[in-house]
């Protein structure tokens, strides 16, 4: 196996992008990649997507996307993970050029959300749960999610306002994000006041709802500095899976993907959790965003809410967690999601993060979930 | 939703009926191809029992599409009498009488009507048992 480099990357902001297609918001990040990349040839294109065939009315998104960026005919194709779409394409593009497959890689993923009408985009999100037995009888995305937390409040006793808080550390994080949706502070009253989702789930617990893409322009280690300066090393990466069903896991109380793939990605980068600077983790709720916490082995099981009110997850605690603003602030463009948080990781390990910079970062990790726990992407990078 | 694909669920959705694995004896709902405890492919026909109690539960107030003259309705988890867990529709029950620990028991219910001439959805909810 080769060691593999992520050499570029471009970001759209996430936001209701009335005026930009899908493949215009993917153009938009893949120019940015290839301009600072030197524009090299691409020999595959790997992009996550969630939602196209039910919002867009496209499939076939590799072709789409190829034929807009001028790659035909080279390959290309989607990966599909639910929300866990962009970490799954980078795992496909890291194995694709580990392997000696193909040596210029493109990734990346694109989401466009407001394109669904109605209940129509629930309807979407929601099948990353089974259709039989959970769509079926009128469960969403969000619902399934609101079971999980109930359940964690009554078995720690831990109050509802603890999450709110950790919203708020959030979108104080995401102040600061260029590319945010919601760049912007809130109040512990924020969330505790906004509208009631699916109990105990509101308004402010959630990811909004938005458009994105992210494109990571990968290679073969020993080649990356033909391409750019700045470049980081895929230390270490897994994918994970669970039950669909949340009712046939053995616990409600984590995520077994997640503890999977993160194991299995530290042990191949030689690492523990304590050596991580910085982590993007995947809060699509205020929920998931604590049991990822948990799962990850950045804090004992019940207690984040005093180590967060200490800072421990923020630069110069524990570990300096999403300073992009995560989902909850930077925003959940569903399938692009995991390519964000790597792309945010490449420039916070290339020391390009502005005012969201973690000083002196070095490794990062980035942990990308497919619907309620079903499927992990863990991701580890270290500075070169 | 299409009469086959709705057809098909039939013995699960309504009856409850799935399968058990021949070798070690771990249920499987809904039915695997091979059980996720010991890996073995053989399974009998098991029938879930229909008393359980509530593990958790959410009030949808934004429903996905098909559900929206519903809201407010309540979906729970169900951990049966002999330990399988199960999600379904809670019925019978007003959002804040519902609490976690309660003592539940299987209903034959009606889902979502497809339209004014599609199918009409059944399945097993589940309701407080009233002593």
């Amino acid at each position: 196996m080769r060691k593999v480099a992520i050499i570029g990357t471009g970001m759209t902001k996430v936001d209701k992008h009335w005026r930009k297609s899908l493949k215009e918001l993917f153009g938009e990040a893949g120019i940015a990649a290839l301009n600072q990349t030197g524009s090299p040839a691409i020999d595959c294109l790997i992009v996550g997507n969630m939602c196209a065939s039910d919002l867009s009315d496209q499939n076939n998104i590799g072709a789409l996307l190829a034929d807009y960026l001028g790659f035909v005919p080279n390959t290309a194709y989607r990966v599909e993970a639910a929300c866990g779409s962009g970490g799954a394409a980078f795992l496909a593009a890291y194995s694709a050029v580990a392997s000696g497959m193909y040596d210029v890689v493109m990734t990346g993923g694109v989401e466009k959300l407001t394109d669904g009408v109605g209940g129509n985009t629930t309807l979407s999100l929601g099948k990353a749960a089974d259709a039989e037995y959970e769509l079926f009888y009128g469960s969403s995305f969000v619902s399934l999610n609101a079971m999980i937390m109930r359940y964690y409040m009554d078995h720690y006793g831990v109050p509802r306002e603890a999450f709110a808080d950790f919203a708020v550390l959030m979108h104080r994080n995401g102040s600061r994000n260029p590319f945010a949706q919601l760049p912007f502070e809130i109040k512990r009253e924020t969330v505790l006041n906004s509208d009631m989702i699916s109990d105990p789930i509101t308004l402010f617990d959630c990811a909004p709802v938005g458009d994105g893409a992210a494109a990571l322009i990968l290679c073969p280690l020993e080649d990356a500095k033909k391409y750019s300066d700045d470049f980081v090393e895929v230390a270490g990466i897994s994918g994970a899976t669970d039950t669909i069903n949340i009712a046939s896991r053995e616990s409600l109380l984590s995520f077994r993907s997640t503890v999977t793939a993160a194991d299995r990605a530290y042990r191949m980068a030689h690492i523990s959790p304590a050596d991580i600077d910085v982590a993007e983790i995947h809060d699509t709720f205020t929920i998931t965003g604590v049991l990822s916490l948990e799962d990850l082995g950045f804090c004992e099981r019940g207690k984040f809410h005093k180590m967060m009110m200490n800072g421990a997850f923020e630069p110069g605690g524990v570990v300096a967690v999403n300073p992009s603003g995560g989902l909850k602030s930077r925003g959940h463009p569903v399938g692009a999601t995991g390519a964000y948080q790597i792309a945010e990781l490449f420039l916070q390990l290339t020391g390009r993060a502005g005012k969201m910079q973690v000083p002196d970062a070095s490794i990062g990790l980035a942990q990308n979930i497919g619907g309620s726990g079903s499927s992990t992407y863990v991701t580890v990078l270290r500075r070169v | 939703m299409s009469v086959p694909r709705y057809w098909r669920e039939i013995p699960r959705r309504t009856r409850l009926e799935t399968v058990k694995c021949s070798e070690c004896g771990t249920v499987a709902y809904p039915p695997r191809a091979r059980c996720g405890k010991c890996g073995s492919s053989n399974f009998e026909n098991y029938r879930l029992p229909e008393k359980g109690r509530l593990v958790t539960f959410t009030i949808v107030r934004n429903p996905p599409k098909g559900f929206e003259k519903m809201p407010p309705y309540i979906i729970g988890v169900v951990r049966l009498e002999d330990g399988t867990i199960i999600t379904s529709q809670l019925t019978d029950v007003e959002p804040e009488d519902v609490s976690v620990g309660m003592e539940v028991e299987a209903a034959f219910r009606k889902v979502v009507e497809d339209g004014d001439s599609g199918i009409i959805q059944y399945a097993i909810k589940f309701r407080p048992v009233v002593k």
